[in-house]
């Protein structure tokens, strides 16, 4: 919230950033056209908007990783010219990127130091970093602890870190891109702490997000983008959730889902003592019990890296486990010949994997191809030792009149369509073969709030059919508004199971950060 | 959305490479002191101006196309066998036991049997590699690179102190009986009224090759072990998600591979030396990678740019008979046209987008909106 003080200074000061149309174009895509927007010296601006709205575009832009194809950029009143990040660092703007630029193996100091080291020798750069870094944690209550390594600190911490690496480089102006994406609720609301801090001691933060809690909750000002433009700027305190989804999407949307009680039924997927061991010997799933009944939603939730993705994977059928898991009373194969995608389909089990471009989809087949993908070997797409290519096509059609992908097109290449409509394509896919258990990973990561809607809306429907569903995803309000019954998962176990109705984001929110359910029961209690 | 329309993709994108290739080429000639126009003729006619030259072209072409085929299946897989060369060797060593020690009745008969042990050595010595990626990670291009050395190691010593008659000086196989003998493109012809040079070494082969394209044509774009092989080639995490054994379509890829490599001895063992000799394969192992490269991996790609480098080939030896151009200019130029056509394949195609973007919103000044 702004003092007076801070109001003063909007009103004289230039502003610290100010970009006037701004356009970018990426081959026939104009990512960023004529944008134009002003920040204040201490405040945090928001920028929101869906996946592909050009937010990152824009961002790379001011940091040097791009140039723009028109505009002007002003820092502190000054027009400045940013080739590349160095020009960027020199302008005093910090990056704080969405999946940090960190050494694993090095400690904290010498991670601050990367890049920035004074001469030749280590030993007297390190020396003067720690003061700064001491004086730093200080000012901005950042507290880190500079001979850790890197590896053996938390995902919050190591993102304070990567502020305290711009704020080593004297950044005045600071740029967070989805800072949240990988935090606790908890550690989220430590970061907005910071946030706050580090505004009343008069620096500029610019934070990129796609919810809209959190630009509610930190913000002055927002803007919108859509489809590469600047739609508005907005006082935050004048505007409204709502209003922002509006604007963002561009008509009205539900930001609920619709949904009749559950009718679980018979027990469909029941996990017994599940542990996943990776290639590296690491212990990823440490003996998970859970059960998934026809009819119901089993919502998994945590941060993500706690075994979500193995569990995932392991049912799913390319990753090996132990333990037993029994599918309709009868068990699957963790190791063997049978443990693999074509077995688990041929066991009606479908899988919408949480990374649609690196697994679900082949971005550079057509979406006919990816129609096929997995269920290649379906005798209906057979054409005696010929693959039945039309038949793919007209069944793409349907699928895609179904499911309402724009373009209807099955002849364009999956990295043609917008991101939810890649994810529709996984989805008619995976529904459409009228499994008995679907596996879900994030179902709308990177899919914009009209898509949203719809999918959820699909999810909702199979189980409404007397499908068992297994739904995992980093989003808890996701979490919530679909699942009958939440799961949550930290260091590999799952750390208590809830009725969807019975929980809300707080208890979650301490289970995922590995508080057990006594603990929890206390702390909410106290 | 593609920026540019298919023809221009496959078209005028290998076409204007070729063209830049040979103005480079036209401007080294110049610096030697020789007249590249009279050089261009001496090719054309050379390579292209009589069935001799023809028959030469196309038998240079024959070879390249089954080596073409064995660098753009194990493209698909995204793998990069450099190994054809030492593939094609071993079939040579097939084709060598198949024609010697079988005592065939008939050239049809001799030409199956030749063929399958040409492939069947050519796969087996691409298996090893194969297997050691697939089960042990070790790099394909360095296993296949050093089976290569090995390759001609292995015949030299078979032929050596194997293979070779007594008293006979030559590492060579001795000559294979008559009924072995493949018909060449002379006999072929002459049953339809065209005489065809009678020399000219081009056979029976090259339609065995034509074959071979199109069975990988079909073979990639419309069965399932195809679609498999594509797929894992563009993602393998996807492949894994979809229950696309990576060992199985790397084995398979490369079997198929190794046997098309094989295969090209029935051409320049059987059918031209009709005797296995040392280093029968003269490099068009690696002319294969720039086939495939230029060919975008696709079989009637690799078919017109295996004639384009038969031509290379034939014209080249005619340049460097008739004329003071040194044998190496001849690299040269094939360099020149590798190095537009493959490796500065963007250089050529970011202009061309930009032209055709140019033209497409000069025709419609407000790009649609994409539907939402």
């Amino acid at each position: 919230m702004n003092d007076t003080t801070n109001m003063e200074r909007q009103a004289t000061a230039a502003p610290a950033i100010e970009l006037k149309g701004i356009s970018k174009a990426f081959g026939p895509v104009q990512a960023n056209k004529d944008i134009s927007i002003r920040v204040m010296p201490g405040t945090i601006h928001g920028i929101i908007g869906e996946n592909g709205a050009g937010k990152s575009t824009l961002m790379s832009i001011l940091y040097g990783f791009y140039k723009a194809d028109k505009g002007e950029i002003f820092i502190s009143g000054k027009k400045t010219d940013i080739p590349d990040s160095q020009a960027a660092i020199t302008a005093g703007i910090g990056m704080v990127f969405q999946h940090f630029k960190l050494v694993e193996n090095f400690t904290v100091l010498e991670n601050i130091i990367l890049g920035a080291e004074d001469g030749r020798l280590l030993k007297p750069s390190l020396a003067k970093a720690r003061k700064s870094l001491l004086k730093l944690a200080d000012d901005y209550g950042l507290k880190v602890d500079p001979d850790a390594l890197i590896q053996d600190i938390g995902v919050g911490m190591q993102q304070r870190v990567e502020i305290l690496k711009a704020l080593y480089r004297q950044a005045d102006i600071l740029i967070l891109d989805e800072p949240t994406g990988v935090l606790t609720p908890a550690e989220a609301d430590q970061l907005f702490r910071i946030l706050g801090r580090l505004r009343s001691e008069g620096k500029t933060i610019i934070l990129i997000t796609h919810k809209l809690r959190e630009i509610m909750n930190i913000t002055d000002t927002v803007s919108v983008m859509r489809r590469g433009e600047m739609t508005a700027t907005v006082k935050t305190a004048e505007t409204s959730p709502a209003e922002l989804a509006e604007l963002m999407v561009g008509r009205k949307v539900l930001l609920r889902v619709d949904k009749k009680p559950a009718q679980p039924a018979e027990v469909v997927l029941d996990i017994k003592g599940l542990r996943v061991v990776d290639e590296k010997g690491v212990e990823r799933l440490r003996g998970i019990d859970l059960q998934v009944r026809a009819g119901e939603i089993l919502g998994v939730a945590g941060v993500a890296g706690n075994g979500q993705s193995e569990l995932l994977e392991v049912l799913g059928g390319y990753q090996t486990g132990s333990g037993s898991v029994q599918v309709k009373g009868q068990a699957l194969d963790l190791t063997g010949k049978h443990s693999d995608g074509q077995s688990r389909r041929n066991r009606g089990i479908a899988h919408v994997p949480e990374d649609r471009q690196r697994e679900g989809l082949i971005m550079d087949f057509q979406a006919w191809e990816n129609t096929a993908f997995g269920y290649h070997k379906d005798p209906a797409y057979r054409h005696g030792i010929l693959m039945d290519n039309a038949a793919i096509k007209a069944d793409t059609v349907e699928k895609m009149e179904r499911f309402d992908v724009r373009p209807p097109n099955p002849r364009l290449a999956a990295k043609s369509f917008s991101g939810g409509n890649q994810q529709k394509i996984v989805l008619a896919r995976e529904i459409e073969r009228n499994p008995d258990l679907l596996l879900i990973g994030q179902p709308t990561r990177g899919v914009d709030i009209g898509a949203i809607e719809f999918i959820h809306q699909q999810i909702v429907a199979l189980r409404d059919q007397g499908k068992a569903i297994l739904l995992v995803s980093v989003e808890l309000e996701e979490i919530l508004a679909l699942s009958d019954r939440v799961a949550v998962m930290f260091d590999g176990q799952v750390m208590g199971v809830r009725d969807a109705s019975a929980t809300d984001e707080k208890e979650l929110g301490l289970m995922m950060a590995g508080i057990t359910d006594t603990e929890a029961d206390a702390k909410i209690g106290a | 959305m593609d920026v540019m329309p298919k023809w221009a993709e496959v078209v005028l994108v290998p076409l204007i490479s070729l063209v830049l290739a040979a103005i480079l080429s036209a401007l080294v000639i110049l610096g030697i002191g020789e007249d590249p126009v009279a050089a261009v003729k001496l090719m054309v006619t050379g390579a292209l101006g009589s069935t001799y030259g023809w028959g030469y072209t196309l038998y240079y072409a024959t070879n390249f196309m089954f080596t073409g085929l064995c660098v753009s299946i194990a493209f698909h897989a995204r793998l990069f066998n450099i190994g054809g060369e030492g593939q094609a060797m071993l079939g040579g060593l097939g084709v060598a036991l198949a024609c010697l020690y079988i005592p065939w009745p008939h050239w049809s008969l001799a030409l199956i049997g030749a063929t399958a042990m040409a492939a069947l050595f050519g796969a087996a010595w691409a298996a090893i590699p194969a297997f050691l990626q697939a089960k042990r990670g070790s790099h394909i291009v360095i296993t296949t690179i050093m089976f290569n050395f090995i390759a001609a190691a292995v015949l030299n010593y078979i032929l050596v102190n194997m293979m070779r008659p007594k008293g006979s000086m030559d590492p060579a196989t001795a000559r294979f009986p008559d009924a072995t003998k493949l018909p060449t493109l002379h006999d072929l012809l002459a049953p339809i009224g065209i005489n065809f040079s009678k020399a000219a070494p081009a056979n029976i082969s090259l339609l065995v090759a034509v074959a071979a394209c199109i069975f990988l044509w079909v073979l990639i774009w419309r069965t399932r072990l195809g679609y498999e092989i594509r797929a894992y080639g563009q993602s393998e995490s996807a492949a894994k998600y979809a229950g696309i054994s990576p060992v199985k379509i790397t084995m398979i890829a490369m079997v198929i591979s190794g046997a098309l490599a094989g295969m090209m001895a029935i051409n320049n063992v059987m059918g031209e030396a009709e005797r296995l000799v040392l280093n029968a394969t003269e490099g068009a192992g690696f002319i294969g990678i720039a086939v495939a490269l230029m060919g975008r991996s696709h079989p009637f790609g690799v078919f017109l740019a295996a004639i384009l480098f038969g031509f290379l080939y034939q014209g080249g030896a005619e340049l460097a008979l008739w004329t003071s151009i040194p044998r190496e200019l001849i690299v040269v130029i094939q360099a020149l046209v590798i190095l537009f056509t493959g490796a500065l394949d963007n250089m050529v195609r970011m202009p061309l987008e930009k032209i055709f973007l140019g033209i497409r919103n000069a025709r419609a000044p407000k790009p649609a909106e994409p539907a939402e």
